[in-house]
């Protein structure tokens, strides 16, 4: 007996090593590949169990089907959501009950009154103008001999990651001093024309402006996707109906495709501003929030790895939440409006 | 349908199992292809005679490529020539060098090398995992009766608007108490968990749009539902798999909040942790800052490009028809 208890410490002992300490690239490489065949090994034999379609019953079936999803969102998103939203009347540590507090603190302290001005300008600002961009470039270059070409450019951003493109806009924005030679293409352009060196990441409250332009020069390119779809769909002979009325140009965009697309563009805009209020990695790479750009989304990073108050991490991801639904609403009375309408 | 559904392509969108998304797939009119020809020629004349519509679709084309491509110059210049002027000045005086690239992925006590293995290892695992959970998912939202298939499919719609930031204190006491924080599994864990509402909301899109008499004709032969997962469903569903499939690759090479949050250990930390943390502590290094932006962008944009009309069928039947 007690050899039995040595030889499973041992063999515990070793598995738990190759599972839980991968520090060489082979050791990596090979517990990715024992991750997934353990994976198809489970989920093989879940589906082997309810392969006799005569014997077992439906709710068996449905089970192994749906079951892993489930059990899934349930542990994974469902459960933690209430417990956060629990832990927003708690203390940092969650140790003592605070009520509203971290509520109160958070729309009442200057500090995140400032966050809050700022997510309320990320929030305004993103989706009108990636949407307007994306919608002028995509009436733009429609059916043009170099569309394909054209559109591939602006879509190339999405490849991109948030930190990537955070990393290509602070080149843009490099300042320097004296009588150094400007190394950032901005500053270049002012100096060449005669002006002073200007600090895009410091000066308050326009930086802000400065680092949504990095959010906007991504998402132009999910606008301008769906949006171009939506202008190729508009029926032939609505537009041609409206050519024989003699509108044209600014006429046809303001009359004819702007009313004609407005789902996909209420779509494109709500979905933008829901992507919008989770981005951190613009901020946190950018100048980490400081000079008074921080966003909720950063705020609740620093307040509960940073910071370490829980409470207050809990209250600012909760506000988040709580910011996203107005947009979804509307979103949805919209669909459904232009259901009816149909 | 690719980025540019050109019209004549409608004439061939049709062929089995080609599932498009929510835009109409061009548009189906009764006129002759060499109709429509003549149609387009005539568009493009009259585009072409305005010139402040090509000037204004330059300018935005300039400003989205010019900030990549003053980096991308300067991630091959010496350090020396990046410090000393703008990146423009390299097409007055060029000096190529891949040394930036060298020292970025090689040299010092965090080579960015090892960071590409822990990228590789977390986004494999994250993306096949919650693309087949969501598939069987999905099927059951699809194929099979239950009780409470619709409130349960809505709910699961629904979770999609939760941020993932209200998950994150909880899940990582969680992994905690388990004992595998800072391993690779709650960074595989909690990106399966993530993507699932979107996964099985799109996935069961797509299968929706399976003619019902494949699925009824299989289970008259007296196929059971996992034969007919596999041998009627999944086939035809390769593009939506294709299209979910990129979409969650970009969006786990390019994280940094589930990795930050769950995995930032430099032992699983990917790319976008390390460059982070460069862009951090080493602001004005742009000889190792541009070299390694570049070298966590070149495998998603080879992916992106590669599979560019999957990705964008993907986008549309998620946002359209949501």
């Amino acid at each position: 007996m007690e050899n039995l208890r040595l030889w499973i410490d041992y063999i515990w002992g070793n598995v738990s090593t190759f599972l839980f300490d991968a520090d060489t690239p082979g050791h990596k490489l090979l517990l990715m590949l024992v991750a997934i065949a353990l994976f198809v090994v489970v989920m093989g034999a879940i589906l082997l169990a309810v392969d006799k379609p005569k014997r077992i019953p439906n709710w068996v079936v449905t089970l192994g089907f749906a079951g892993p999803a489930v059990i899934a969102l349930a542990f994974g998103l469902l459960y933690p959501a209430l417990r956060t939203v629990y832990a927003s009347f708690l203390n940092r540590n969650g140790t003592a009950v605070v009520g509203l507090d971290n509520y109160v603190r958070a729309f009442t302290e200057p500090a995140f009154q400032v966050v809050l001005r700022n997510t309320a300008l990320w929030v305004l600002l993103v989706p009108t103008l990636a949407t307007l961009t994306g919608l002028i470039y995509a009436v733009l270059v429609d059916r043009t001999r170099f569309e394909k070409a054209a559109k591939v450019l602006i879509f190339l951003p999405m490849a991109i990651s948030l930190v990537g493109a955070s990393i290509i806009w602070r080149f843009v924005y490099e300042v320097r001093g004296g009588s150094q030679q400007q190394t950032g293409l901005l500053n270049q352009l002012i100096v060449m024309f005669g002006g002073e060196p200007y600090q895009f990441l410091i000066n308050s409250p326009w930086n802000t402006l400065f680092l949504l332009v990095v959010l906007i020069w991504i998402q132009a390119g999910f606008a301008m996707t769906i949006l171009s779809a939506a202008i190729k769909a508009i029926p032939d002979d609505i537009v041609e109906a409206a050519t024989l009325d003699g509108l044209s140009g600014i006429k046809m965009f303001r009359y004819i495709t702007v009313p004609s697309i407005r789902p996909a563009l209420v779509v494109v805009l709500t979905t933008i501003a829901m992507t919008t209020l989770k981005v951190f990695d613009i901020v946190r790479t950018m100048t980490g929030g400081q000079f008074n750009t921080s966003v909720v989304a950063n705020e609740f990073y620093q307040q509960s790895f940073v910071r370490g108050d829980f409470g207050m991490g809990a209250a600012l991801a909760v506000i988040l939440f709580v910011i996203v639904i107005p947009i979804i609403v509307y979103n949805v009375r919209q669909l459904r409006l232009s259901e009816e309408i149909r | 349908m690719t980025t540019t559904p050109t019209p004549p392509q409608a004439f061939e969108t049709s062929e089995p199992g080609e599932v498009t998304g929510g835009a109409p797939p061009g548009r189906q009119d009764k006129r002759g292809r060499f109709q429509r020809l003549d149609d387009r020629a005539a568009a493009v004349r009259k585009r072409a005679a305005n010139p402040w519509a090509s000037i204004i679709a330059l300018v935005i084309a300039l400003l989205w490529t010019i900030p990549t491509f003053g980096l991308f110059v300067t991630s091959f210049r010496p350090a020396g020539e990046i410090r000393r002027n703008g990146w423009w000045e390299f097409f007055r005086d060029p000096q190529v060098t891949l040394e930036n690239y060298g020292s970025v992925l090689f040299e010092g006590d965090a080579p960015l090398a090892e960071y590409i293995i822990n990228s590789l290892v977390v986004t494999l695992p994250a993306v096949l995992i919650p693309i087949s959970i969501a598939l069987l998912a999905a099927y059951a939202f699809a194929w099979i009766d239950f009780k409470g298939r619709n409130i349960l499919f809505v709910a699961i719609f629904a979770l999609q608007i939760v941020p993932i930031q209200v998950t994150m204190i909880p899940l990582l006491t969680q992994y905690n108490q388990w004992g595998i924080a800072g391993t690779f599994w709650p960074v595989w864990l909690s990106h399966s968990i993530f993507a699932l509402p979107l996964a099985i909301f799109l996935l069961h899109n797509f299968m929706k749009d399976i003619p019902p008499s494949l699925v009824e004709a299989a289970r008259v032969d007296g196929a059971g539902h996992v034969k007919i997962f596999f041998q009627v469903l999944l086939p035809l569903l390769i593009p939506a798999v294709a299209a979910f499939g990129i979409f969650q690759f970009l969006w786990v090479w390019n994280d940094l909040l589930v990795s930050l949050v769950f995995g930032s250990q430099s032992q699983v930390a990917p790319l976008t942790v390390r460059l982070a943390s460069l862009a951090g502590d080493r602001g004005e290094n742009w000889h190792l800052l541009s070299s390694g932006a570049f070298v966590a962008m070149v495998v998603p944009m080879i992916v992106f490009l590669a599979l560019q009309r999957y990705f964008v069928r993907g986008l549309l039947a998620g946002s359209v028809k949501g």
